[in-house]
């Protein structure tokens, strides 16, 4: 059996759907499953947290939404760029293959800044008696981060800043936010490389044309996927974990 | 019974019969278990273990009449249905509607009538009803690798691998873990429940008769799962406050130069017993690594359940305690043990013996 | 798109080690799947004897307790996913082409990528055994015995890097055959006349889809924390065991089906190719495979019954447990129905057949005696649970499989077994398997809990355990039987024609072994039980051979890219830069592949 026509719409298959095509359907269903997985297992965990930082402690919404944005706005650049390309302009599938790419990365640019931010957080602690700060902090700090508090204040200073970082291994929070984001950023990852493998790619004449569409068609497929897990966790993990009553 | 068994055996060889021999050897599951044997399910002797041994039974007689309708239906049509030289192709039948919804729904309210006790069963073996006694007694029940620690919370008392409940009495207990997933598990007196790190759970059970119960961990729990087991000790309640109250005495009082001996050895810094044990009454022994001590020549058996208490079993374990249960935590950390310091001579053992054999 | 670096001359071995090496005919990949699948088979038989060997009486000290957890691990595992899905996807390579009228799997290359990633997969866990020991917490890994703090070994590296490896092919190979049955029927080939084999592969290709991301993931979380040092089921950080424990049997119940109804394919075209009807109930047979496999997401909880999750979740886990009872019920009174009022012939595979209706009805019953939360309570985790799950695995799966291999032996290797040891290899397994397993029922209900190393005597579990253990010799014996048939049949036995058995599907119509593209002229399809209908009307045609058929050609790149796994696999565990190197060998691999055409130009 030889694999199937890229080069026409009609397909040599039992359903007239491309055999690439639909490969790429069976393995978004089974991406879901990964990802409901990983979002399952931050939901069981939220809140459980022994020790800080809590989500209120270190996301910033306001940051988080334009890195959002800008991802949506990359799955629109997307279609564009697929447009274009049925359409028969090479010239603008390429403009809009490289700015979804950009797009792309800007969202991973954010992703990078944001889990270093995390990871060197610091509250200030005003070191007057019962400090209203430190009553809040009190439960989420640990024994270490308490004895520094305590150091610093000793010194005779009026403020401490106290390492109230978050890795992977700080709390479950940690645990489950880093490895649940860091896989789609790693999706976000491979999609970029794609997207900028058919972009140089076009460049060779005839390797991506309006007849070949389908291989631009399967990594939108790919990164609308992306994008639409991104809408979920930024409303699961981000909005719900910051505004009360969700 | 052992000559049914040879029969059954018989049967089962010979390949015509083998599957006459199957319903047969269902029929043997009644019979072959019910004995006295020291965890049988069906020699129930508490009201959760016979309410579940009450469902078991509903599911076995209809399993049991489902499977011979099943078996016979293939006998009966193998021998009528053999194909014959003179066969012609048989008529194509493709299906029939109406036998279909038979053996659909006839399965439906099959399951349906099940269902019901089923459900009740549940709800009946998760907590203690009215018309059972109740004197609310709580037990803390800690599951560690590999022994169990019982904790009388009310009493304030604390003991291991050894735990006695009145009996005709409900009784909660409540199940921790302190490091890997265990279970608790007396067969006579109800069904298992795990001991989870970091989720309470609790089970509730009740001893009709007075006598002593085996209890097993029954989930894998590591090395020496397979010698995790303890004793449930059931007796009037007369005795049972008797006991209490012996328990919370102070049990070190031996003027017998050897105990006396054992007792120096125990807190040496070198055998270091005490890190891990508590011996109540004494200022050195707190730890509470390894099982309470204070009482322990009351118990009947030691090393969660595997041993006899007696002096023999007692010199065998403090020789080698790998060898009785292999992987224990006091073979591998206690420096006498694990070679980081000299091993304990025939005279120390005796004399430890001495002094665990007069906590009385 | 030739100009890619890598592009090396395509592989053109028509015999040899090469040969199999760079192959992508279903076929032949179908073949490789069987034979390493037995061979880990009997590794994982060896396993079972020899715990049986250690509890044949109380108290023995044959094998120590820490070998003795490695050999449940390692048998377990082995048997679920090194030995019976591989079967399962042996038969799936080998027939579903052949069954809808195709000439190769929609993706061929991936086919071969799939064999030799399971192969991979199978090395890095059993190499275990050299590397400081196998995994030793359980085929099912409960946290957290199976953190860093109570298990530094190596053990559960490799018992977590072998599964995920394993899960790459297992989800390849399920996309492919997902693709394949969709869109590679030949004309006529609706989804209504497709043959019951190729339908309940089907349903089991998309449950592996939907459950592998799932121990995927509970996998990764285990696999950071050992490696990494995160939190997932550390429980002095407030890790919960019973999180990985959901995981696990959301994947582990649908697993259980996964592995049983390919097992109800086979059975289901056995039962009317010798009882020359049609299988009863067409319809209702395919519908309740389907309502089996929806509702096997349904009830993992049922694995859970003690673990306290409250009498209301056990009540909703029991009913859906017993639902589940009432598919199944009906496939095997449908089985029954097909023999019914049939022309019997009860040869070799047959028998089988036969044997797997009754031993899996044995399993089912037991198996809702399970559903029901307040006894299982007494049930869970003791050796009648073991007894159970050997009655549908090994009396259902596997027995079913041996059939299928009896079944279309002659269409595999186009030769004829013996027929008398084939049934004098039946009877044997048939009565061996009944002495092992059925006493685990009795030793269970007297109280044994399972993955105990050793017992007492004085717990009256001497007796039983013997008789299992004795089972387990004469289960020894009924393989070498079945060894001996397969292999010298497989030599010298008789040539067999293309339709041995008077059979009813399409694989019949073509020569026995089928020529290399399968079809020379892609059928046409018109009814269900096509090639029996036409042969009944007399509407065959000739057989015709061609050599003008276009087959996608081999290639080294699956290999290569499988190749790099395994070395990544072993990386992972014990050297960083040896795992980049095996991680870019697939990458170059994988590369290579994606610019290597199907087929060279002419």
């Amino acid at each position: 059996m030889s694999e199937p026509n890229n080069h026409s719409t009609h397909e040599d298959t039992t359903t007239g759907l491309n055999h690439r095509k639909l490969l790429m359907w069976a393995f978004l269903g089974s991406d879901c499953m990964f990802f409901a997985s990983l979002i399952a297992t931050y939901l069981v965990y939220k809140g459980k947290s022994v020790t800080g930082p809590d989500p209120i402690d270190l996301f910033s919404i306001p940051v988080t939404s334009v890195s959002t944005f800008v991802l949506l706005m990359s799955s629109m650049s997307m279609v564009l760029a697929y447009a274009a390309l049925t359409k028969g302009s090479l010239k603008g599938f390429r403009v809009w293959m490289l700015s979804t790419a950009i797009m792309g990365m800007t969202f991973l640019g954010f992703q990078v800044f944001e889990f270093r931010d995390f990871t060197v957080n610091e509250v200030k602690i005003s070191c007057e008696e019962n400090s209203p700060k430190y009553i809040e902090l009190e439960s989420k700090l640990s024994s270490k981060q308490k004895s520094d508090y305590k150091k610093q204040c000793a010194d005779g200073i009026e403020e401490a800043h106290v390492e109230f970082g978050m890795t992977p291994r700080t709390n479950l929070f940690g645990t489950t936010f880093f490895v649940l984001t860091g896989f789609h950023g790693a999706h976000v990852t491979l999609g970029v490389i794609w997207l900028l493998s058919l972009f140089f790619y076009s460049f060779k004449r005839g390797a991506v044309s309006a007849e070949r569409h389908l291989d631009v068609d399967l990594a939108a497929l790919y990164w609308h996927f992306v994008d639409i897990v991104w809408i979920v966790i930024f409303t699961v993990v981000y909005l719900f974990g910051v505004y009360e009553g969700f | 019974m052992f000559s049914l068994y040879k029969k059954i055996l018989f049967i089962t060889k010979s390949a015509k019969n083998i599957f006459l021999a199957l319903p047969l050897l269902l029929l043997l599951l009644t019979l072959g278990c019910s004995s006295k044997d020291p965890q049988s399910t069906f020699d129930t002797l508490g009201p959760v273990s016979e309410l579940q041994l009450e469902l078991f039974y509903i599911l076995f007689w209809v399993g049991l009449v489902v499977f011979i309708l099943v078996a016979v239906a293939v006998f009966y049509i193998i021998l009528k249905y053999r194909a014959k030289p003179d066969d012609s192709i048989p008529e194509q039948i493709h299906g029939n509607t109406k036998l279909e919804i038979i053996w659909t729904v006839i399965p439906i309210l099959l399951i349906i009538g099940i269902a019901i006790p089923s459900v009740q069963a549940i709800f009946a073996s998760s907590k203690p009803d009215s018309k059972y006694t109740n004197n609310n007694l709580t037990i803390d029940a800690v599951g560690k690798q590999w022994w169990f620690e019982f904790e009388y919370p009310e009493y304030g008392l604390i003991t291991a691998n050894e735990v006695h409940i009145p009996v005709g009495e409900a009784v909660t207990i409540k199940l921790h873990s302190q490091d890997v997933l265990h279970s608790f598990w007396v067969p006579k007196l109800a069904g298992k429940v795990d001991m989870v790190p970091n989720n309470d759970n609790h089970l509730w059970l009740q001893a009709d008769e007075p006598g002593i119960y085996y209890g097993h961990c029954a989930e894998f729990c590591g090395q020496a799962h397979a010698l995790m087991r303890f004793k449930l000790i059931a007796e009037t309640r007369e005795e049972f406050e008797a006991w209490i109250s012996h328990q919370k005495t102070n049990a070190w009082t031996s003027s017998d130069p050897l105990a006396q001996e054992g007792m120096e050895i125990f807190m040496s810094r070198d055998a270091g017993c005490y890190a891990c044990h508590t011996i109540q009454g004494t200022d050195k022994a707190k730890g509470n690594q390894g099982p309470n001590l204070t009482h322990f020549a009351s118990r009947t058996h030691f090393a969660a359940g595997i041993l006899e208490n007696n002096q023999e079993n007692l010199r065998k374990w403090l020789k080698e305690p790998d060898k009785v249960k292999p992987g224990n935590l006091m073979a591998k950390n206690a420096a006498v043990y694990n070679g980081t310091s000299d091993s304990l001579t025939e005279q120390e053992i005796s004399a430890l013996v001495a002094f665990l054999r007069s906590l009385q | 798109m030739t100009s890619f670096p890598l592009q090396i001359s395509r592989p053109i071995h028509p015999t040899g080690i090469w040969n199999w090496i760079t192959t992508i005919d279903h076929k032949k990949i179908g073949i490789l799947y069987g034979v390493s699948a037995f061979i880990l088979f009997i590794i994982g038989g060896i396993e079972a004897m020899l715990m049986r060997a250690q509890l044949a009486s109380s108290n023995l000290k044959i094998i120590d307790p820490e070998l003795y957890n490695q050999l449940f691990t390692m048998h377990g595992t082995t048997m679920i996913f090194l030995a019976i899905m591989p079967m399962g996807a042996a038969f799936f390579n080998y027939l579903i082409p052949l069954q809808i009228g195709a000439r190769d799997v929609a993706f061929p290359r991936l086919n071969a990528f799939s064999y030799w990633t399971f192969l991979a997969g199978a090395i890095i866990l059993n190499a275990s055994w050299f590397l400081g020991g196998a995994p030793n917490a359980g085929w099912f890994g409960y946290a957290p015995i199976t953190g860093k703090a109570y298990n530094v070994g190596h053990g559960i590296d490799f018992w977590i890097i072998s599964l995920q490896v394993l899960g790459i092919a297992s989800l390849a190979a399920a996309f492919n055959f997902i693709v394949t049955i969709i869109n590679m029927r030949a004309p006529g080939m609706t989804f209504s006349r497709l043959p019951v084999f190729t339908w309940m592969s089907f349903i089991t290709a998309i449950l592996l889809v939907l459950a592998f991301p799932v121990i995927t993931v509970a996998l990764i979380e285990l696999q950071f924390d050992r490696f990494y040092g995160t939190n997932f089921f550390i429980t002095s950080a407030g890790g919960n065991p019973i999180l990985w424990q959901h995981l696990f049997w959301v994947f582990g119940h649908p697993e259980v089906y996964i592995l049983i109804l390919p097992a109800m394919g086979i059975v289901s075209e056995i039962l009317p190719t010798f009882s020359k009807k049609p299988l009863f109930g067409y319809p209702v047979v395919i519908l309740s495979g389907i309502i089996i496999g929806f509702m096997g997401w349904m009830v993992w909880s049922h694995h859970m019954f003690t673990v306290g999750l409250g009498p209301v979740a056990n009540s909703v886990f029991a009913l859906t447990t017993m639902a589940i009872a009432i598919p199944t019920g009906v496939k095997i009174f449908n089985w029954l129905g097909t023999l019914w009022k049939g022309s019997l012939t009860l040869n070799t595979p047959m028998l089988y057949a036969i044997g797997f209706i009754l031993t899996f009805t044995i399993g089912g019953i037991s198996g809702v005696m399970h559903s029901q939360a307040a006894s299982d309570a007494q049930q869970q985790d003791t050796y009648f649970i073991v007894a159970h799950i050997h009655y549908v695995l090994f009396g259902g799966s596997l027995i079913a499989i041996l059939g299928g291999i009896y079944y279309w032996f002659p269409k595999f290797t186009g030769r004829m077994y013996d027929e008398k040891m084939g049934k004098l290899g039946f009877y044997a397994f048939f009565i061996a398997m009944q002495i092992t397993f059925f006493p685990m029922h009795f030793t269970g209900l007297n109280g044994m809990p399972r993955r105990i190393y050793t017992y007492g005597s004085e717990y009256g579990w001497d007796f039983w355990n013997l008789i299992s253990t004795i089972g387990v010799l004469l289960l020894a014996i009924s393989m070498v039987i079945f060894i001996y048939n397969i292999v010298s049949s497989w030599i010298g036995g008789e040539k067999a024609s293309g339709d041995p058995w008077d059979a009813r599907t399409l694989e019949w119509s073509i020569s026995s072994p089928p020529p290399e593209y399968n079809f020379a002229v892609i059928p046409t399809i018109e009814y269900r039980d096509d090639w029996w209908e036409k042969k009944m009307l007399g509407k065959t045609s000739e057989e015709i051979t061609s050599d003008d058929v276009h087959l996608p050609q081999p290639s080294y790149w699956p290999f290569i890219a499988s190749l790099g796994l395994l070395i990544a696999g072993f990386g992972i565990i014990l050297s960083i830069p040896v795992a980049i190197l095996g991680a870019s060998i697939t990458m170059i691999g994988v590369y290579a592949w994606s610019f290597e055409p199907v087929n060279d130009p002419h």
